[in-house]
């Protein structure tokens, strides 16, 4: 499909005198998985919502597919499957029955919902449990039957909010890849909010940054550390053995070094991520061993401190 | 096409079943139970061995199961009057709020369905419980009565009772529609419960106190304070309930206020027709539908009107 299939257009939600969401304008494109990151309270959740026609939005407009999500918000939500970061199931009722009573409230005849709420428990892990009732789950169970119940209505959008909220390390890794795999397979678009760095870098092909209701960045993890950290030095560290004058001031001779300490058994240097090479080719040639050459990679992590530290302070 | 169930059906559907299941409604269908078999029985007995001494002339004798009582047990248009409030708050007390905190509210509204299908799946299926319940009691005290008696109830008995029956459902969705809206109101579901069971109470017990103390106070002559003392308490849903009923289940009441002995010169002491009684609780007929409708009304909005967000 050509287009977005999601559009946002300078989204302002206020509550009272506290914006929310401040001007934020985003596109997604068919098939991607976006992960919208922020720290707790940016507006990550009131952008979901205002996605489904569940909140209105003070200005701007939201489309999903054509569809302004506040005019026809039932046409909206007839394809876009949303698992809220607080999910849970009518308790006395089981896993199956659950899933059922979603895909008939999307007009789906019982036999033929049952059937499939049969093979979804299957995908997501549930097949034993389905017939418990969910009262009885754990947290981590309970999002994976979120997930069926999210894709039994077949949707072409997938919004899922704070979705490994609570589950274990193992548990987020098989949900994440049970997502990615999913996505991939159906073609289905994916919006995932997180405030969990890792897991959204692992899965997503393109992230948002969102502070306090403003997109500070987004593209992909690659591109965003190359935007930030692109033109500044990286720090490359050294495992020498032994380390002798000779040596540091070889390295200091080369022009691209611009700092060098040494540090016990290991030499910091500071320079450009092309060096690594032209170090190695010193040391050797100096006779000394080279048993570790590392230089730190700008993740998430480090673009995430560098919004949050500076606040909403420039870039 | 057949087959598919309109989402809305599904959702009243599943209302009335997690209702029936639940163990609130089963503890108060048999308090309900209790009660007023023992009402109905000992009025029965009563009518069985010594007719003469619920009347003289057993006219609407079928009347009397509902109004009549012996044996210090309240007559079943009392405990109906006293508990049906409590079917009504115990359905509706925790209909939104519930939801909320167990994170199927934004699960469900985000399914392709009008917002307001939630609100009125929890009003409707709310209303066919306690349309059910009362039906199910009301006939079944007259089929009891049936075996007992002997005789079958004449149709203007049976259609006395129809109406008694179908207020009585008014009146319950009265407090079914104050639960759901303190259900919206509060986010604690022990919250909402214990402000409608004290609107209840005040309603039941101390209203009454408080207009006589009122009348006690301002006024002297008694021929002015009667009428100033009904307005102020058809303010209570209760007193309305009890004055409609009373008037529809005993057809020798001519007048909801005195009357004086010009108006009763040349009566006829007879009973009046359905029309006529009813005509006489127009009035608490129209305030009751009124306040059910405005309850729901204001739930109705606030409901369309809150946020989703959990916090």
């Amino acid at each position: 499909m050509d287009g977005p299939i999601i559009q946002i257009n300078s989204l302002v939600k206020r509550y009272g005198k506290n914006t929310a969401v401040d001007h934020l304008d985003l596109e997604i494109g068919k098939g991607e998985i976006f992960g919208l990151l922020g720290p707790n309270g940016a507006g990550k959740t009131t952008i979901i919502l205002t996605m489904l026609g569940l909140s209105e939005p003070t200005s701007g407009t939201v489309t999903v597919k054509g569809h302004n999500s506040t005019s026809e918000p039932i046409k909206v939500k007839k394809f876009t499957g949303y698992l809220p970061d607080d999910v849970g199931f009518s308790g006395n009722s089981t896993g199956l029955e659950n899933l059922v009573y979603t895909a008939m409230l999307n007009g789906i005849p019982r036999q033929e919902a049952t059937d499939s709420a049969e093979e979804l428990l299957d995908l997501v892990g549930l097949h034993e449990a389905g017939h418990k009732k969910t009262k009885t789950y754990s947290k981590g169970m309970t999002q994976r039957l979120g997930l069926a119940d999210v894709l039994i209505k077949e949707p072409e959008i997938m919004v899922l909010d704070e979705p490994t909220i609570g589950i274990d390390p193992k548990g987020i890794n098989e949900f994440l890849d049970l997502i990615r795999n999913l996505s991939k397979e159906k073609d289905i678009t994916v919006l995932l909010s997180s405030h969990l760095l890792h897991q959204v870098q692992k899965i997503c092909d393109r992230v948002g940054i969102l502070v306090k209701g403003k997109l500070l960045a987004e593209g992909n993890v690659g591109d965003l550390a190359k935007e930030l950290f692109g033109d500044k030095e990286t720090s490359i560290t050294a495992e020498v053995s032994p380390i002798t004058d000779n040596l540091v001031q070889a390295l200091s001779r080369q022009e691209a070094i611009t700092e060098i300490r040494q540090n016990g058994e290991v030499i910091n240097m500071k320079g450009s991520r092309e060096i690594a090479p032209v170090i190695s080719q010193t040391i050797v040639q100096n006779n000394a061993k080279l048993y570790r050459l590392s230089y730190k990679e700008y993740g998430l992590d480090e673009i995430y401190q560098h919004y949050f530290e500076g606040g909403t302070s420039d870039v | 096409m057949s087959d598919i169930v309109r989402p809305f059906w599904v959702m009243v559907e599943k209302e009335i079943a997690d209702h029936v299941r639940s163990w609130r409604f089963i503890i108060l269908v048999a308090l309900i139970l209790l009660t007023t078999t023992g009402s109905i029985y000992t009025v029965l007995a009563v009518i069985q061995q010594h007719p003469a001494q619920l009347s003289a002339h057993s006219h609407f004798l079928y009347l009397k199961l509902f109004t009549k009582s012996t044996n210090n047990l309240p007559p079943f248009i009392t405990l109906i009057g006293f508990l049906g409030p409590l079917v009504g708050i115990a359905l509706g007390f925790d209909a939104v709020n519930s939801e909320r905190d167990n994170g199927t509210l934004s699960r469900i509204i985000s399914q392709p369905i009008p917002r307001d299908y939630f609100i009125n799946s929890k009003f409707i299926g709310g209303l066919t419980v306690i349309v059910s319940l009362v039906f199910a009691l009301g006939f079944l005290v007259l089929g009891l009565g049936i075996i007992y008696i002997g005789l079958p109830p004449a149709f203007s008995e049976f259609v006395r009772v129809l109406v008694f029956l179908i207020f009585t459902c008014v009146y319950i969705a009265f407090w079914l529609n104050l639960g759901i809206t303190f259900s919206i109101l509060f986010r604690q579901s022990s919250t909402s419960a214990l402000s409608a069971l004290a609107i209840w109470l005040f309603f039941t017990v101390f209203y009454s106190m408080l207009v006589r103390f009122i009348i006690s106070a301002f006024y002297y002559r008694r021929i002015v304070a009667q009428p100033v003392s009904q307005m102020l308490s058809r303010v209570s849903p209760n007193y309305l309930f009890h004055e409609l009923t009373t008037i529809l289940l005993n057809p020798s009441i001519r007048s909801l206020g005195g009357l004086s002995f010009r108006q009763m010169s040349g009566a006829i002491p007879s009973t009046l027709p359905l029309g006529q009684s009813m005509l006489l609780v127009w009035p608490d007929i129209t305030a009751l539908i009124a306040a059910t409708l405005i309850c729901f009304g204001i739930s109705y909005v606030l409901f369309m009107r809150q946020e989703i967000r959990a916090n």
